[in-house]
């Protein structure tokens, strides 16, 4: 309502290149096509529930990317269901990709109003009925039935300060949106 | 009020020359729209004696005589209700006034300031023509040097892409077709959109018996009153309706905010997603989609209200340290802050709209201008238009009355005076340059 960010250099040293993110901002607002990006992960089974997921190129910035390393990804079940545990449940994955986009979305938020950051934490708990996934009742979805993220911050700014950080954050985060609002899913066999 | 007789309805001949039945007429300014801009807009090239003429497909006040529903009143107060040269001087100032009573205003301004009105002249097209411009009406072509958009900025309802899979059954009306409760079936209905226009529907819906979900997403939440003052009379106060598109980091951003949440009414009324629920409309999240006949509501509900709540305590604040600065007397002192707003700790995620529950959808979810006809290169990628403060790339062609087209109260009454003060000189001084030069050029 009044001015939403606060853009004079500031002293606050979060880690995050704010001169990038606006250059970044300008950049693509005038070539909107260097704005398509394309994400990819490759997914093998290795035994049981247990498969990997590689990340290693992208598509963006009107080019091919390749991460600085090849990150890989172990997603099982737990002993519970019978399951080696051999890395977290996919549903586990989701969660930590939620808090990782929101937290990063609070760091770049705090350094553009210049709010120095010292410690960021956040508590992610989600339910839901596994009666679903396991066909059990068809009226219980297979996914969460609610997920709450709890932060606790340090930093010089006043309580609704932080607060309006979150809430940013929230506003801008991609996993936030796909987690909160239906996508498009096409799944196919080659 | 000084009247100058009847309102010109027939064509007007504009100059010596030109018989009747001739249907390509000449003035130096064209401005397109007979609203409070449009009207605005003339009185200043009036001032200047600009030679113009204001083309209105309606009549004077077209929008609010066509487009409104019955119930609504202006939510800004009848002090605020100001044209340069005219305001309201009734008995009432805190007052807001009914859709009659707005169209019976413009029309007095109208004939107050003597405009050019040409009504039922619905503009086609507009094109570039040697140094000025062809305007294509229903009434045939008008040439001018110069134009001025101020045809609105509310002519089509901003409908999802969603409302096309609605079933056939169920009744989709946007704003500008609403008038009243019993032209909806009875049961259920379902408004998008938590600004201004959806809450006001909202709580007129519910009322009538029609139980009402509303789905809400990014909205601006303000009390209709604050510190024993109308909240218009604060954002006036303290600046924030004045401030200028050239004084803020992002004006696309700012241009982009949904309306304030409120109602004009004569008993004052804050009407918030809390009063909405305490009298049993369901809020839900944002409509998101529909699939497989569902109609599913973003999980953000929590996050939009979180937002609005933040930004209407800053907002609080702003105005407090303005009267703490400004040593205002019998300022009464703040009251507490409004309840956080309270949102279901389980919001409705999904809805089936096979089950009969929602006989009808009303898609307050925004206005966009329709531009179809302006056949110039004032468009970016994104189909928005590209201006500076309203002045185009295009010399001669401007811009009046779009969201924060100069300052943030741009759409409103109050604010096209000042916009078309500016707007108009810059005009006079182009026609100016424009002539001056077309001298030196005849002259060598
Ligand atoms: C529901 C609603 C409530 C509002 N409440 C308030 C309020 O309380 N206070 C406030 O200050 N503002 C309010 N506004 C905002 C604003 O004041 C109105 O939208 C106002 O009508 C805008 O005035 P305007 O002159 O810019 O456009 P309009 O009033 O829309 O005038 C434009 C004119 O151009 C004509 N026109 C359009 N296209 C063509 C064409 N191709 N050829 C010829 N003529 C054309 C139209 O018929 C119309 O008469 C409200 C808006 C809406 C939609």
């Amino acid at each position: 309502m009044t001015i939403d960010e606060i853009t004079q250099p500031g002293t606050a040293d979060n880690g995050i290149d704010i001169d990038f993110l606006r250059s970044a901002r300008d950049m693509l607002t005038a070539q909107p096509e260097a704005a398509a990006f394309e994400w990819r992960v490759r997914n093998t089974w290795v035994n049981g529930t247990h498969s990997t997921s590689v990340c290693r190129d992208f598509h963006g910035l009107a080019a091919e990317q390749e991460h600085r390393s090849t990150f890989i990804f172990d997603t099982d079940h737990p002993e519970i269901f019978a399951s080696a545990d051999n890395g977290a449940t996919p549903t586990e994955v989701v969660l930590a990709a939620l808090a990782g986009c929101l937290t990063a979305g609070v760091a770049a938020v705090a350094q553009q109003r210049d709010i120095q950051l010292r410690s960021v934490s956040a508590e992610v708990v989600a339910t839901s009925d596994v009666r679903g996934v396991l066909g059990i009742d068809p009226d219980i979805r297979n996914g969460f039935s609610r997920v709450d993220v709890t932060y606790a911050i340090d930093a010089d700014a006043t309580d609704d300060d932080i607060r309006a950080l979150v809430a940013q954050s929230q506003k801008r985060s991609a996993v936030f949106d796909i987690v909160t609002n239906p996508t498009n899913v096409a799944v196919d066999v080659r | 009020m000084s009247t100058s007789g009847p309102r010109r309805s027939g064509p007007r001949r504009s100059g010596p020359g030109i018989s009747a039945g001739d249907r390509r007429r000449h003035t130096t300014v064209v401005v397109i729209g007979a609203g409070h801009a449009g009207l605005a807009m003339s009185r200043c090239l009036t001032e200047r004696s600009i030679d113009h003429v204001l083309l209105e497909r309606g009549a004077v006040a077209n929008s609010w005589r066509t487009e409104r529903w019955d119930s609504l009143r202006l939510l800004t107060p009848n002090w605020q209700t100001r044209l340069p040269g005219h305001r309201y001087r009734g008995h009432d100032p805190d007052g807001y006034m009914t859709v009659p009573q707005v169209v019976d205003f413009l029309d007095t301004y109208a004939a107050a300031v003597d405009a050019p009105v040409e009504t039922n002249t619905a503009v086609r097209s507009v094109r570039r023509h040697s140094d000025g411009f062809v305007v294509g009406t229903s009434e045939g072509d008008w040439r001018c040097r110069s134009v001025v958009v101020a045809s609105g900025a509310c002519n089509r309802a901003a409908v999802p892409d969603a409302a096309a899979r609605l079933p056939g059954d169920i009744v989709s009306l946007t704003p500008l077709e609403y008038r009243r409760p019993d032209q909806l079936p009875d049961g259920g209905v379902l408004v998008a959109g938590g600004s201004a226009t959806g809450i006001q529907l909202a709580d007129e819906i519910h009322r009538s018996g029609r139980p009402v979900t509303l789905a809400v997403g990014g909205h601006v939440r303000v009390p209709r009153t604050y510190r024993g003052h109308d909240i218009m009379s604060w954002l006036d106060a303290v600046g924030i309706l004045g401030e200028r598109y050239d004084e803020v980091d992002d004006p696309e951003r700012v241009r982009r905010l949904p309306s304030f949440q409120l109602v004009g009414s004569p008993e004052r009324t804050t009407i918030d997603l809390n009063s909405l629920r305490a009298l049993g409309v369901r809020v839900v999240g944002r409509v998101a989609g529909i699939a497989d006949g569902t109609m599913q509501f973003s999980g953000s509900l929590r996050n939009q209200c979180a937002l609005a709540d933040l930004k209407l305590r800053r907002l609080l604040d702003t105005i407090d340290e303005w009267v703490d600065g400004c040593w205002l007397d019998g300022v009464p002192p703040p009251p507490p802050r409004p309840t956080p707003t309270v949102v279901d700790d389980d919001p409705l995620l999904t809805l089936r709209l096979g089950s009969g529950e929602i006989r009808s959808v009303i898609w307050a979810t925004g206005y966009r201008p329709d531009l179809s006809w302006l056949h110039l290169p004032v468009f970016d990628r994104a189909s928005r238009l590209r201006h500076d403060g309203g002045i185009t790339d295009v010399p001669g062609l401007y811009l009046l009355g779009l969201p924060f087209l100069r300052r943030r109260k741009s759409t409103l009454i109050d604010g096209a005076g000042d916009d078309a003060r500016e707007l108009s000189a810059h005009l006079a001084a182009t026609l100016a340059g424009a002539s001056a030069t077309h001298w030196t050029a005849r002259g060598a």
